[in-house]
């Protein structure tokens, strides 16, 4: 993954000489990159990841805000909507 | 009715999911939240829409991505956890990746274009088949399969994913860890 390596290594000199403008150089780099095939256990430890960002909020439950407002919804006013 | 009572259950079942879905298109809280209270509403009022015998769960999600499409996807950019509202939101931190790694994958995910993201959480995190997936976003099973190679190969490059062992917080993305940390700690 020589390409990888290059992006990382430029993207150090980018950020001492600019820090604000690490985003969106990674953003233009990937743009041109084709979708390169992943192993199995890349696939697998972005899946675990993104399952804890996500499961994390999912934890959380459901706030007593929207218990209110589904158990609102029988309210008479909101029948006829 | 019987189906009224379905649909409450349904939403209340979906509320936390509907919640980390919006989260992750908003990236702010506070505005997610409002998201997924007006589809609720939305779902409610338009009851009539759904097909029983379809997957409920879908349909909520279907609503709350138009609504973020229609109304709030332009206003994205500017409020995108300006204040760090997402980081704070998570509290816990689960044993098997370091608080650092997570910081540095969600900024990644944050560099994608919506539409892969999109893609990738319905199918990777909220566990919709692709074909659900598709209904949803309201495009081809292709397309989705696609986005989320995309989005699955452009984490791994952003991240320096060589191999799963790689990716740990000693990786040169540690420098974009750092610089938001900075940018949260200012205000």
């Amino acid at each position: 993954m020589q390409r990888i390596r290059n992006a990382a290594g430029a993207r150090k000199t980018m950020n001492k000489d600019n820090p604000s403008r690490i985003r969106p150089m990674y953003a233009q780099k990937s743009e041109k990159n084709p979708v390169v095939k992943l192993g199995p256990d890349i696939k697998a430890k972005i899946g675990m990841q993104l399952r804890q960002i996500y499961g994390e909020i999912v934890d959380q439950g459901v706030p007593e805000r929207f218990v209110e407002i589904i158990k609102r919804l029988d309210d008479p006013n909101c029948e006829g909507r | 009715m019987g189906l009224r009572k379905n649909v409450r259950e349904a939403m209340l079942e979906a509320v936390p999911s509907l919640r980390a879905f919006a989260i992750s298109l908003c990236g702010n809280v506070d505005r997610a939240d409002d998201l997924v209270q007006e589809a609720l509403l939305r779902a409610w009022a338009n009851m009539g829409s759904f097909q029983p015998g379809t997957n409920m769960s879908a349909w909520l999600f279907t609503i709350l991505r138009n609504l973020f499409r229609s109304e709030y996807r332009k206003r994205r950019r500017e409020v995108e956890d300006v204040d760090g509202s997402y980081a704070e939101s998570l509290t816990s931190l689960p044993e098997q990746n370091s608080r650092l790694e997570i910081v540095e994958f969600r900024n990644a995910l944050k560099l994608l274009p919506s539409e892969q993201r999109e893609s990738l959480i319905l199918v990777g995190a909220s566990g919709f088949s692709y074909e659900e997936a598709a209904q949803i976003c309201g495009c081809a099973v292709g397309t989705i399969k696609s986005r989320v190679n995309r989005a699955r190969s452009r984490l791994a490059e952003i991240l320096s994913i060589d191999s799963a062992s790689d990716f740990g917080p000693d990786r040169e993305t540690r420098a974009v860890a750092n610089s938001d940390i900075v940018r949260t700690d200012r205000s």
